[in-house]
């Protein structure tokens, strides 16, 4: 069986080798060190057209992480939100979540991306005519121009100490779990976490006299200087994105928390816990073991339908790929740049998954 | 398990044996149809018209290299293919020839093995606005937002013209062709960058005409050919020397209405005579009167470019650079001798 395959990739490996020959055929991943000279119309990192197609390439994946990331956040945020009304006793609330979860679950996603980049590009005003929002948010058919906080470097230190403040969060969590577990008592954990968190990071922006500077855009024909740019591409497939991952999500988290025994929830109420707690403490960290494995197959689905972004115009890394694959002509070598980046961030996504599963899995004591 | 392996072992050999034969003619005479690949639909180039047709000066160079083959036009499978596809269809042999708006560049043949036959349609790369923005030239497109089609050389010719000009542009990449049209129309940009006849195709399918302009630049040398695939001299010579029949019968003033009396005519002149009636077509495997099957039922140079593309076109192009060169444009075949 081995031997076959071997054979029939090796076959199949020269077969190619000779036709790439035969037809004279650049191969290799030579062209990574070329000149790219195409513009792309957003990036994560600098890039200019005078950069090389290998420089354009992590733009690519940049752009595709930036999306996949951003997506999978607010995708599970609203997931779980719907997933909990599912299962809501108003009437009204869980028959609106089951509309939205059919509704969106059932069509085919690159329909939703092009019906979102319409109604971005068609129905919004031109941006000669902008609808302002208090006048720091513009809503224009070329994207929304927001306020943005120019970056001072005691922004970056404020970011250090909060991760700081998050390291002490977490021992002085597991203090209070010790606490409560040997007295009884309970500390008013988060209280203190969220105090000592917010002053550590205010301390370097106090130190450096709390330098706040905010660009606004103004329209000067004929565009906006100044703000930051959302583009309609990056809108429409990240609305998108969310908004389909997430019923989904929401039916994962729904199961999840009916799988767990009704015995659980009495017990809880039993003991007189309100719906909050017993949420908080009985049925969520219960419910989050059945619900990571198919998260996690979700966020991967998330991840790969990414890719549709092509057909919205988003520069994410098929997109750009695609092109260089146009202009070098270099097909294999591309098509093989694609599969190793999504399989490696594929895998590594499902391998943490993994360990997090293991780490919430329940211990039988 | 044993089953497994033969299955794995006859695929491997049917790779194997799936390298292409060398020579397309016979090929594509075994089928019976020359596959050609062309725009899935650019106005006046390749398109289908309202009976499903396939119409356009591309389609015409296909039904001409079909027809110097078989004497019949309709021995055509035309397969639509989109920029990004195009390359890898004729690389593959899924296509026998790839007539689709395509300019020849450096690159195209030294780095994807191609060879290009005449050029069809000698072309430039322009801008198209809306009136209304106020546009009146290509250097007043800083910071303005510009749609364009990925994988083609438009792409490259508007970041090298952004970079010459020292202007800030930002392109809206959308591989579709008409979702990058619609785009352009919807707002999203500013101006449509394609190649001029491109542009011209576009304006005529838009609802308001004359609410759109091209700009004056043309920033490129766009000379669009068909292409054939590197290695198979024969095939490339039928294509080129089709393309050459049809722009020497144009500079010997014969069309498909007179062709039948000049072949009959006592007085023939010596080019004419040798157009029409080719001793040497054999050694590329076609027959004596391949020029004149082609003429006659396809039409010369200047009759496919009018019925197409020309003034009297929904796409109203003047023959410009492409004007024979006794009439000051670029065309130019060399003799039938």
């Amino acid at each position: 069986m081995i031997v076959g395959i071997v054979l029939f990739f090796g076959l199949a490996r020269q077969n190619l080798v000779d036709n790439l020959e035969q037809r004279n055929i650049a191969t290799g991943f030579g062209f990574l060190a070329n000149e790219a000279s195409f513009i792309v119309s957003e990036t994560v990192i600098d890039y200019e057209p005078s950069d090389t197609y290998g420089r354009v390439f992590l733009v690519g994946m940049m752009n595709t992480i930036k999306v996949a990331v951003l997506g999978s956040i607010s995708a599970i945020l609203l997931g779980t939100f719907v997933g909990i009304l599912l299962l809501s006793k108003n009437w009204l609330l869980r028959n609106i979540c089951y509309s939205y979860v059919n509704l969106v679950r059932n069509t085919p996603l690159i329909l939703q991306l092009l019906f979102w980049y319409m109604l971005l590009t068609e129905f919004l005003p031109s941006i000669y005519d902008s609808v302002s929002f208090l006048g720091t948010v513009f809503f224009t058919n070329r994207g929304f121009y927001i306020s943005s906080i120019v970056i001072h470097s005691s922004y970056y230190w404020s970011l250090g100490t909060m991760f700081l403040g998050f390291g002490f969060a977490y021992f002085f969590n597991r203090y209070a779990n010790r606490h409560h577990d040997r007295t009884g008592r309970e500390l008013p954990a988060f209280t203190i976490n969220f105090t000592i968190i917010i002053i550590l990071t205010l301390i370097p922006w106090a130190i450096a006299g709390f330098p706040l500077n905010i660009s606004v855009p103004v329209f000067v024909t004929p565009d906006f200087l100044g703000g930051s740019n959302i583009s309609p591409e990056f809108l429409a497939i990240y609305l998108g994105l969310t908004l389909y991952t997430a019923t989904f999500i929401a039916e994962v988290v729904r199961a999840g928390i009916v799988a767990i025994p009704k015995g659980q929830v009495e017990a809880g109420s039993s003991i007189g816990l309100t719906p909050m707690k017993l949420l908080k403490l009985v049925i969520l960290p219960q419910a989050i073991r059945i619900i990571i494995p198919p998260l996690t197959n979700q966020i991967l689905n998330l991840f790969k339908n990414s890719t549709l972004a092509v057909a919205i115009g988003y520069p994410d890394f098929v997109s750009i790929a695609n092109t260089t694959l146009n202009q070098t002509g270099q097909a294999i070598e591309a098509i093989t740049a694609i599969m190793i980046f999504y399989l490696s961030v594929s895998l590594l996504v499902s391998l943490f998954m993994n360990w997090f599963n293991h780490k919430m899995r329940l211990v039988e004591r | 398990m044993k089953k497994y392996i033969s299955i794995l072992l006859s695929f491997s050999i049917l790779i194997v044996s799936g390298v292409l034969s060398a020579d397309t003619l016979d090929t594509v005479k075994s089928r019976g149809k020359v596959r050609c690949g062309v725009n899935t639909a650019l106005a006046g180039f390749s398109a289908p018209d309202s009976q499903g047709k396939w119409v356009g000066i591309d389609v015409d160079v296909c039904r001409a290299v079909a027809t110097a083959i078989f004497n019949d036009p309709k021995k055509v499978e035309f397969v639509a293919l989109s920029a990004q596809q195009r390359f890898t269809a004729l690389q593959s042999g899924e296509i026998d020839l790839l007539s689709r708006n395509t300019t020849l560049t450096l690159q195209r043949e030294v780095g994807l093995g191609l060879l290009f036959a005449d050029v069809i349609y000698y072309d430039g790369q322009g801008f198209l606005v809306t009136k209304k923005s106020g546009i009146k030239s290509a250097k007043q497109l800083n910071r303005r937002t510009v749609c364009v089609q990925p994988g083609t050389t438009t792409e490259l010719n508007l970041a090298d013209f952004a970079r010459n000009n020292k202007i800030n542009l930002k392109p809206v990449v959308i591989e579709k062709f008409s979702d990058s049209v619609n785009a352009y129309i919807a707002g999203r940009c500013d101006a449509y960058t394609t190649d001029a006849s491109g542009l011209a195709a576009i304006r005529t399918t838009v609802k308001d005409p004359d609410a759109h302009i091209i700009l004056p630049e043309i920033i490129s040398k766009e000379p669009l050919a068909p292409a054939v695939r590197q290695g198979d001299d024969k095939w490339y010579n039928i294509v080129n020397w089709t393309i050459r029949a049809l722009v020497t019968a144009e500079e010997l003033g014969i069309d498909s209405a007179n062709v039948a009396r000049i072949a009959r005519s006592s007085n023939i002149t010596q080019n004419a005579k040798r157009l029409l009636d080719s001793e040497l077509a054999g050694q590329i495997g076609l027959t004596r009167s391949f020029a004149y099957n082609v003429i006659s039922k396809i039409g010369n140079y200047g009759e496919i470019f009018e019925k197409n593309i020309g003034v009297n076109s929904p796409l109203k192009l003047e023959r410009g650079l492409n004007n024979l060169w006794t009439n000051g444009g670029l065309q130019y075949a060399p003799p039938f001798r």
